[in-house]
């Protein structure tokens, strides 16, 4: 055992762990908002709030 | 910090959104982030892949096929820039298309959009794999297994980009901007203001050892030096400023590539015979390693890993954009269409194409995964004249205003086609079969398109810019 395959392992875990979070989140905002809501985004509208932002 | 501010947007709007109940991308780019969009998917290219072109037709043949690309990717860049500069939406060409042409075409550049990015998004990840390989050999450390950093670095750059797009393009922003210094520096580095420089242009530049045709097939991998920069487009929704902002970060971006690609081209084929040259597979990094500098070893080598990151990250945004496009409009499920409440990233579209990209990264061969992604390329630029010629004959100048006027129409879409036929043929005399499979591909898939999916799109709907009726109609 080397330093690359301890890479090896640490590259795998990482990997499954960004997986997890990605698709807990996923489920989540699935679970939370409605379908109408999630997909109300409409070609060439600009939405007030977000012309609004300000960084 | 880009990150924070992300997530901090998110939630402010996150509010709104539920009060309005209605949720679009986030408009918070700027014309750096366009030019990192564009310039991040290809500097790559310059890393590695453009040097085959020296292969088939020798240095002059590959110089030859630099500026033949570059003039092909010049005329895309001004056409992008105008049309896109109207079409202020998610989905670039594919947008483009619905509008000015019709449906079918529509659904097809949407697809070749998808396949391009996400094809070349899983080369990339197989580039990364082989990159780490290399560095743990350099340390004597032999059989890498190469999948998990091919894993990991699909998964980072989706979650990056699944978080906001603020992020991911800032994150591309930067090590794009390593990338090009590292360059430059090595430009600078091995050329005689530094005193002896280890330039042989006079001992290594030969004529053209396969005659002209050598020169049509260097043309195949010209298109590297290039290939994506029509990409600046999918960030069109996302752009505080579409009409300034788009033109202006495509076209710095096109200019940034010429200057890179010709320094490229001069400083390998003044250190490596054209033999050598024509059969690396990490040529500037080579260049570096003849220069004899360990500094510049190491910059090469964290460019050639941040070129690589950028284009992987950038096709990801891009190929997630058409694919929502395409799922905001029923041409594909609705259900592509949804946007992030707090992210504001088409979030289902990123997760769907992580197997795919990850099932081409792990199970095809590298060679095969690129000609697709630059075959689907140049099915996209091949519409580009016909779309830009109908854009204005439709729409005049004095009926839309653009943030961009290209000059000396229909000159560019003209040369245009002309280049794409050549690139065609050059593609045809090296992957014949290919070509072939992949246009029976698509239409298999118009055919589906026709007749059994169409039905599904709301005619009416799909079309909500704020345009004027086409002319004679």
């Amino acid at each position: 055992m080397d330093i690359w395959n301890f890479a090896e392992y640490a590259a795998w875990a990482v990997s499954g762990i960004l997986a997890i979070i990605i698709v807990l989140d996923w489920i989540r905002i699935d679970t939370t908002y409605s379908s109408e809501v999630l997909t109300s985004s409409r070609e060439g509208e600009i939405e007030a709030m977000t012309e609004e932002h300000r960084l | 910090m880009s990150q924070l501010n992300d997530t901090a947007i998110g939630a402010k709007v996150d509010a709104a959104v539920t009060a309005s109940e209605k949720v679009g991308l986030l408009r918070v780019l700027g014309p750096a982030h366009v030019w990192a969009l564009g310039v991040g998917i290809v500097l790559v290219g310059e890393y590695m892949g453009w040097n085959f072109a020296v292969g088939k037709g020798g240095a002059y043949a590959a110089l030859i096929a630099c500026w033949f690309a570059g003039l092909l990717y010049t005329c895309v860049a001004m056409i992008d820039s105008e049309v896109t500069s109207t079409v202020a939406a998610a989905g670039g060409q594919y947008t483009q298309a619905k509008h000015i042409i019709g449906p079918l075409m529509a659904f097809n550049v949407g697809l070749y959009l998808v396949f391009a990015y996400t094809m070349l998004e899983a080369a990339n990840a197989i580039t990364v794999g082989f990159l780490i390989d290399t560095v743990a050999a350099m340390t004597g450390h032999e059989g890498l297994d190469q999948r998990p950093f091919i894993i990991l670095a699909i998964m980072f750059l989706a979650w990056l980009n699944y978080r906001g797009v603020l992020a991911t393009l800032t994150f591309s922003l930067v090590i794009t901007a390593v990338a090009f210094s590292a360059i430059l520096v090595l430009f600078v580095a091995t050329s005689p203001v530094f005193g002896d420089s280890p330039w042989r242009h006079a001992d290594l530049v030969t004529d053209l050892p396969y005659g002209w045709l050598g020169v049509l097939a260097a043309m195949h991998f010209g298109l590297w030096f290039y290939l994506g920069i029509e990409g600046t487009t999918q960030a069109a929704e996302e752009v505080r400023s579409p009409a300034r902002a788009l033109p202006f970060g495509t076209l710095a971006g096109i200019m940034t590539l010429l200057i890179a690609a010709t320094l490229t081209w001069y400083v390998c084929v003044g250190l490596m015979p054209w033999e050598y040259l024509g059969q690396s597979g990490v040529p500037l990094f080579d260049a570096a390693r003849l220069s004899g500098s360990m500094g510049l070893m190491v910059l090469l080598g964290i460019g050639t890993m941040f070129a690589t990151l950028a284009s992987a990250n950038g096709c990801i945004n891009d190929a997630s954009r058409a694919w929502f496009a395409m799922g905001r409009d029923h041409y594909l499920p609705a259900w592509f269409g949804a946007v992030h409440p707090v992210y504001r990233t088409p979030y289902r579209s990123i997760i769907f194409l992580v197997p795919i990209a990850l099932i081409f990264a792990l199970g095809a061969p590298l060679d095969q995964v690129i000609t697709f992604s630059i075959l689907s390329g140049l099915l996209t630029y091949t519409f580009m004249p016909l779309n830009i010629i109908l854009f204005r004959r439709k729409w005049p100048l004095d009926t839309i205003k653009r943030g961009y006027v290209h000059p000396f129409h229909p000159l560019p879409a003209l040369a245009l086609l002309c280049l794409c036929a050549v690139a065609f043929f050059a593609i045809f005399l090296g992957y014949g079969s290919q070509l072939v499979a992949m246009l029976s591909f698509y239409i298999v898939v118009s055919l589906w398109f026709h007749f059994r999916r169409y039905r599904y799109v709301h005619r009416a709907a799909q079309f909500t810019m704020p345009w004027p009726k086409p002319r004679g109609y």
